[in-house]
């Protein structure tokens, strides 16, 4: 599904910023991405929803070798992963049904199936009053939940969140982290970055760790899953 | 009602957006009036060089001790046994002081004012008849005739209206590499306003088409809207030229005579800006699309 070998990245001539990366994620996996701030957990993360390319080493995204990609085929690529954005990425002149509808459109899907989709979904992130409310009349907590609801109306086979929970009550993190688990078990490979740690140790799975721009690869924190 | 579904893009809240219809009316007006103009000229010049082929003016300068009537059957006897000669009309003497009243002015002309017989002469082509060989011919049997050549002026005239016909093509082509260049600019000033939402467009696996279709549709909307308005200013200016043209009465001068199907391609002015913008818009909106990562 997702496979690293020595990657290094920096951005522009700055200095690198992730060393010798290596890992690979199997089909069906739940991952957590954890270190301090600055670990490059994003940068990680911008590596595998194919945002920027490596400076050196070799990823493969569900078999295809990104590096030799060409733009088309990293288009395709890109509609098999879902991103949850740290800073949401909310487009604010657009209604939260419409940011969540935006994969289907791009996809090309039909408008009646949109709605109901995202109706539906909203509903279930417990934004059923605020489906077209625009990003600016929403709270924190209601951004995230429409960033989430975007990232997974597609069921990408690939769902990349990067700290999705930050701006959450502690119940409705829980309730998402659900969702992201049952989205799991139907088959759909999830990577979520965070800092979370009792999150982490409550809902145990294997663990990457980021420090200082390398990866080590960790037990579960807490309880054995 | 099915819901309108919003642009991803938002474009129309742009700056480019609230003056790019502007400078498309603008550009269609002109487009507009130059292509009238064009049509005008086209017709003028191919009358002026019908004219030129088969009429020839005859002038019988007075003479003191001949009949004038006597002078005016012989004229018509010899061109009468002419090859070539397919009409005569002598021309009444009042029609000839109409013609000095256009220089002199209305009742100015005086009555001791000696004046030439005109006799218009329609020939047919193929007999070699110019207004030199006539000239020539006639003079053997009738003194103080000469012809008078339109020919050499009228080509000029031709040359003139040949000459702004091009300027005008010349011009209607510029303003379309305006637009052209018009909607390049706001296309690549849009792509970059607008690139955090084109990146994550992309994030979420939008093709380059799908993105390119954002600028084209706004584009061609906005090329509609100034197109439509451009040409009704246009037919409204058309219109008054035409009223004064008719109040000009000069022979010379060319009407307004806009065809039907003129009309037609000069409607379609509009639609050619916003297809033109269009697919400019598109053409730009992928090249630059193609440089993003």
């Amino acid at each position: 599904m997702v496979r690293f070998e020595n990657v290094g990245m920096r951005y522009g001539m700055g200095p690198e910023v992730l060393h010798d990366v290596t890992f690979e994620v199997q089909p069906g996996e739940f991952r957590y991405l954890v270190g301090p701030s600055g670990a490059g957990k994003t940068s990680l993360l911008r590596l595998m929803y194919l945002a920027h390319r490596p400076s050196r080493g070799l990823i493969s995204m569900f078999g295809a070798d990104v590096i030799a990609a060409g733009r088309q085929q990293l288009m395709d690529l890109r509609r098999g992963i879902g991103v949850v954005f740290q800073d949401y990425r909310l487009l604010a002149h657009l209604s939260a049904l419409d940011n969540v509808a935006l994969p289907l459109r791009v996809a090309g899907a039909k408008e009646a199936q949109v709605q109901e989709h995202v109706s539906e979904l909203l509903a279930w992130v417990g934004l059923a009053d605020h489906i077209h409310a625009l990003p600016e009349s929403l709270s924190g907590g209601q951004k995230q939940r429409v960033a989430i609801a975007r990232a997974v109306i597609t069921r990408p086979r690939l769902l990349l969140a990067d700290e999705p929970t930050g701006n959450l009550d502690e119940s409705l993190g829980q309730r998402l982290i659900r969702l992201f688990e049952e989205l799991n078990r139907i088959g759909t490979t999830v990577i979520i970055a965070t800092h979370n740690n009792s999150m982490v140790a409550r809902n145990p799975h294997p663990v990457m760790t980021l420090v200082s721009g390398e990866l080590r690869l960790d037990e579960p924190i807490g309880k054995a899953s | 009602m099915a819901r309108r579904v919003p642009a991803v893009v938002p474009l129309g809240r742009d700056a480019p957006s609230r003056f790019l219809p502007w400078v498309f009316a603008l550009m269609v007006y002109l487009a507009v009036l130059a292509l009238a103009g064009v049509l005008i000229l086209h017709s003028a010049v191919e009358r002026w060089q019908r004219g030129e082929v088969d009429t020839l003016t005859v002038q019988l300068m007075p003479l003191e001790d001949a009949s004038e009537d006597a002078r005016i059957a012989k004229l018509r006897e010899l061109l009468g046994a002419m090859e070539g000669v397919t009409g005569i009309r002598v021309v009444a003497q009042s029609e000839t002081i109409d013609l000095i009243e256009h220089w002199l002015g209305e009742g100015n002309v005086p009555s001791d004012l000696p004046l030439p017989r005109l006799v218009d002469v329609n020939i047919a082509p193929g007999y070699g008849l110019d207004a030199e060989s006539l000239a020539l011919r006639l003079r053997a049997s009738l003194p103080g005739v000469t012809v008078d050549d339109a020919k050499l002026w009228l080509d000029r005239l031709a040359d003139i209206g040949r000459s702004l016909e091009y300027l005008a093509i010349a011009v209607v082509i510029l303003i379309g590499l305006a637009a052209v260049a018009t909607v390049i600019f706001t296309t690549r000033m849009g792509i970059s306003i607008h690139r955090n939402v084109i990146e994550l467009l992309h994030l979420i696996g939008a093709r380059d088409g799908y993105v390119a279709a954002q600028f084209q549709r706004q584009a061609m909307m906005l090329g509609l809207r100034g197109g439509v308005l451009g040409i009704v200013f246009a037919v409204a200016t058309l219109y008054g030229l035409r009223q004064v043209a008719g109040r000009l009465e000069t022979p010379l001068a060319p009407d307004i005579p806009i065809a039907n199907w003129a009309w037609v391609l000069l409607a379609a002015v509009p639609v050619a800006t916003a297809l033109i913008a269009m697919v400019t818009a598109r053409l730009t909106a992928l090249k630059e699309l193609a440089k993003m990562p």
